[in-house]
């Protein structure tokens, strides 16, 4: 492998890595926050996904419809954690992966009467769809480049609302100590809601604007779920620090294994994981019980 | 596990009712109650990890559909095997997978192992989809039904539909009395022990991790055992049987039919399995009804079908603990649950 073909592997690797960390910092945000495990965080991507194939069909442009879609993940989210998620908060988590399990049904089902079982593809935006020359050969696409650097500024952005807002001191103090941040009178029911909104909207906007990458088709959600689940594992469940490490990890070893060992790609990831568990049961930012 | 003369007599009732069924019902309804057998093995199987064990396995579908893949592995295409070697592959095979599995997932708990044992059955599934010279995402078919014959001679002719639902049925029974053993055995009550209190197990002296790595082995076998059924009886296996809706179904199953009480999950495959034939009757989005009735349940019928005949006919659970004590009861405080998962943002 030469220095350059090795160079758009790292990228690539990297933007893949960007794109799961803001569907499982939403996926671990939800869980350290609220106790929910929620496996229908892949159907928001996947919703994000189409929301931005048929936006941009209706206004023309992709950020124009990732701008209106936006609110629109919001508001399904919010609708989602009002009318379902709200029951589960006192309940075993097999109940939580039962009722979320149903939601993914209703949702698959629903996507399909409204956008049919067929694969779309999105077109890249006219500024973004030149490349950068690396070698005679070789180019990298302008479009990864965008959301490798989207991506950044939002987990950046991340970082500072979780760390520097008052919204996000509430949050840390929700993951460490529900019922203490009850008794100092925070509406936790509202948090809540914020967060699980903004984590649906995470996963919606990683599905709009890998849309024109990895196209647009049914049962996109589930890959993107468990991929998700094997970052938050790795990463320790809660942690978004670990979110991030894993994603990158899981993002690196990922594209590195299609390219080395095209026969077992699908089982690195698998295989990585289960080696990490073996020495950190808890991942590698867990908290330790 | 003591369980009320009621129940006693309803499940003779219903095996009796299960025994005559071919008599009375047409070849479609047979197929039908087959399938709902299979299942019945299958969830059972499952309870044995959830409902005993306090083991949330959402990745059981994986040993279901690894074995039908070792039936038509060891199927040549030439003509049928004997069933003593499928039967001792696809067992072997399954015990081999959980063994791999569990040794890996037991040493986590709580939603860690929900989430590894779905990333591991799905690695198996995107082994077998990809997989061309076993067809890929189509599935392969498996042309003959085991040969039953010992020493030379044929014993039963599984190919006959009348023969296989006793046979099927037979197993359903056997694999009831099984569980029913090994639960009322000194082992059972470890790792019942384990999913009342782990630590309190631990602390009498129990190697906890040792007792629920044998249950999931033991789980995943009788799972292998029920898939080695369902690709005996539809001649076909797909990476479909180990996808995780497969294994998200197979939950539905226990939990309708009633977690901690083994007669139960086999109830729920039956109601499952008929309410799916109704809404495919329905609507082309099936599914869709599917997924209100699941979460209709989960809302509004927590301890299931089984739940609901305890409490009609006044008796007590099956595994004679009240039901709703630990922790699957909508009533446990989320303390309780914070304590055992941990979590936290950084």
């Amino acid at each position: 492998m030469d220095l350059a073909t090795f160079l758009i592997q790292v990228l690539n690797g990297v933007q893949y890595g960007f794109m799961l960390f803001l569907v499982a910092s939403g996926l671990t945000l939800i869980f350290g926050v609220m106790g929910i495990i929620n496996i229908a965080h892949g159907a928001f991507y996947m919703i994000g996904a189409y929301l931005a194939f048929w936006l941009t069909g209706v206004v023309g442009n992709l950020f124009l419809a990732i701008v209106l879609g936006i609110p629109l993940m919001v508001a399904i989210g919010y609708a989602v954690e009002r009318l379902a998620i709200t029951h589960l908060y006192h309940r075993d988590h097999l109940y939580q992966v039962l009722l979320t399990y149903g939601l993914i049904l209703i949702f698959n089902e629903a996507q399909k009467l409204l956008w049919g079982t067929g694969f779309h593809g999105v077109r890249v935006p006219a500024i973004l769809s030149g490349a950068v020359p690396l070698t005679d050969t070789l180019v990298y696409p302008h479009y990864r480049l965008f959301i490798s650097v989207v991506c950044l500024g939002v987990a950046a952005g991340m970082y500072v609302a979780i760390n520097r807002t008052k919204l996000g001191m509430m949050i840390r103090a929700g993951a460490s100590n529900r019922e203490m941040v009850e008794a100092l009178g925070i509406d936790i029911g509202k948090v809540f809601a914020i967060v699980f909104s903004l984590g649906a909207a995470l996963a919606g906007f990683s599905g709009m604007i890998g849309a024109p990458i990895s196209s647009v088709y049914p049962g996109m959600g589930d890959q993107i779920l468990i991929i998700s689940f094997v970052v938050v594992v790795i990463g320790g469940i809660g942690s978004i620090k670990g979110a991030f490490v894993g994603a990158m990890l899981i993002g690196l070893a990922d594209t590195f294994g299609q390219v080395l060992l095209p026969e077992l790609s699908s089982m690195v990831v698998y295989a990585l994981m289960a080696i990490i568990l073996f020495w950190w049961p808890q991942g590698l930012f867990g908290r330790r019980v | 596990m003591k369980m009320s003369r009621a129940l006693a007599g309803f499940l003779c009732a219903a095996v009796l009712g299960l025994a005559v069924t071919p008599w009375l019902a047409g070849e479609f309804y047979m197929d039908l109650m087959i399938r709902i057998m299979i299942l019945g093995i299958f969830a059972m199987s499952l309870d044995l990890l959830v409902g005993y064990t306090g083991l949330i396995s959402f990745g059981h579908a994986a040993f279901f559909g690894l074995s039908g893949y070792i039936l038509a592995i060891v199927t040549p295409e030439s003509g049928p095997i004997t069933l003593w070697y499928a039967l001792f592959m696809c067992l072997a095979g399954s015990a081999i997978a959980a063994a791999a599995i569990g040794w890996v997932s037991v040493r986590t708990s709580g939603v860690y192992f929900i989430m590894i044992t779905l990333a591991f059955s799905q690695m198996f599934f995107y082994y077998f989809n990809g997989s061309v010279e076993l067809g890929s995402s189509d599935g392969i078919f498996i042309f003959f039904r085991p040969d039953v014959t010992l020493g030379g001679f044929a014993l039963i002719d599984l190919g006959d539909e009348y023969t296989f639902y006793y046979f099927v049925l037979a197993s359903l029974v056997g694999s009831y009395l099984f569980l029913t053993m090994v639960l009322r055995s000194p082992f059972g009550k470890v790792i019942q022990g384990v999913r009342a209190n782990e630590a309190r197990t631990r602390a009498l002296g129990f190697a906890t991790q040792r007792y629920k790595l044998v249950s999931f082995i033991i789980a995943g076998t009788l799972a292998g055992f029920a898939g080695f059924l369902e690709a005996t009886h539809t001649g076909f296996v797909s990476p479909a049987h180990l996808g995780w809706h497969e294994s998200g179904m197979i939950l539905i199953i226990v939990i309708l039919g009633g977690i901690g009480t083994l007669y139960g999950p086999v109830m729920g495959a039956f109601v499952l399995v008929f309410l799916q034939d109704k809404f495919q009757e329905i609507s082309d989005l099936w599914l869709l009804l599917m997924g209100f009735f699941v979460i209709a349940v989960v809302l509004f019928l927590p301890h299931g079908i089984a739940g609901l005949f305890a409490r009609l006919t006044g008796a007590r659970p099956a595994d004679g603990t009240e039901v709703g004590d630990k922790g699957l009861a909508p009533t446990v405080p989320a303390k309780s649950r914070e304590g055992a998962d941990g979590g936290g943002t950084a």
